[in-house]
């Protein structure tokens, strides 16, 4: 199972200009998996990336709207990109500015539709 | 909140703000406390600091009798608040912390900020002070002196 996890993971990590990606647990913030997380303190985003995407879903819900379906932090340097999967999990990516967003996109969601 | 030591204040008001924790408990391994933060009785935190105390004594020798070693840290997810405990070493001895959370906070969120407050902690803390010995005569006064300043009465 982590196996198939951190395979997932890795199709996200080969998209150009991601330096990392993670399965957090999203209610409370702890790293399932991780890949490529080099440089990275991978258990303050995992924390810190929960507490925003669990946030915004009661924002969203507070305005009547549906939770959030994908998350995107764009920072001067880079960006965080989040989307929630089954199992009360989250596919987290860490990104350069640089890089394609749409595909990383993409591949958190079919990394989120394999943790099922 | 309330402290015995100053220079824990500053550290713990920030690790308040930033884990949006509830309750907030720092006592010395023998469950003598240091600061409050959350309680509103002084039967609480009596209660709560010796068995916060007791907990990290039972799980330290359990690490030793199943050589798993000393656990420093553990949790608890109740079904609306989590509870987490952890030792930690200041140069005045053993501490321990307990931090009660809910839904604005998780267990990630107070172990990040709760090992930047043990290092806020370490760098703030006065040189160990000489033990002295604790006489029965002293010891009701310093826990009435303590129950003021944690209670402000």
């Amino acid at each position: 199972m982590r196996a198939d996890i951190v395979g997932s993971l890795e199709a996200v990590t080969r998209v150009r200009g991601v330096r990392g990606a993670m399965v957090v647990s999203a209610e409370e913030g702890l790293v399932v998996a991780e890949s490529s997380m080099e440089g990275i303190d991978g258990a303050a985003v995992a924390a810190l990336m929960a507490g925003v995407v669990a946030r915004l879903g009661r924002a969203t819900e507070a305005a009547g709207r549906t939770a959030p379906a994908f998350v995107h932090l764009q920072a001067e340097g880079g960006a965080l990109l989040a989307v929630p999967a089954p199992r009360d999990l989250l596919v987290v990516a860490v990104t350069d500015a640089e890089v394609n967003v749409g595909l990383v996109r993409l591949e958190l969601r079919q990394a989120a539709e394999q943790l099922a | 909140m309330r402290v015995i030591e100053p220079w824990v204040a500053e550290p713990l008001q920030r690790f308040l703000s930033e884990s949006s924790a509830r309750l907030v408990l720092l006592t010395t391994a023998s469950g003598q406390v240091v600061a409050q933060h959350g309680f509103t009785r002084a039967l609480d935190v009596m209660s709560a600091s010796a068995l916060g105390a007791a907990i990290m004594a039972s799980t330290e020798e359990l690490g030793r009798l199943t050589a798993s070693g000393a656990s420093r840290a553990l949790s608890h997810q109740g079904p609306s608040r989590g509870l987490f405990l952890s030792a930690f070493d200041l140069p005045q001895g053993r501490w321990i912390g307990l931090v009660v959370y809910d839904r604005d906070s998780s267990l990630g969120l107070v172990r990040l900020f709760f090992d930047r407050l043990v290092q806020e902690l370490l760098a703030v803390a006065p040189k160990e002070t000489p033990a002295r010995e604790v006489l029965a005569a002293d010891f009701e006064n310093e826990l009435n002196a303590s129950l003021r300043s944690l209670f402000g009465r």
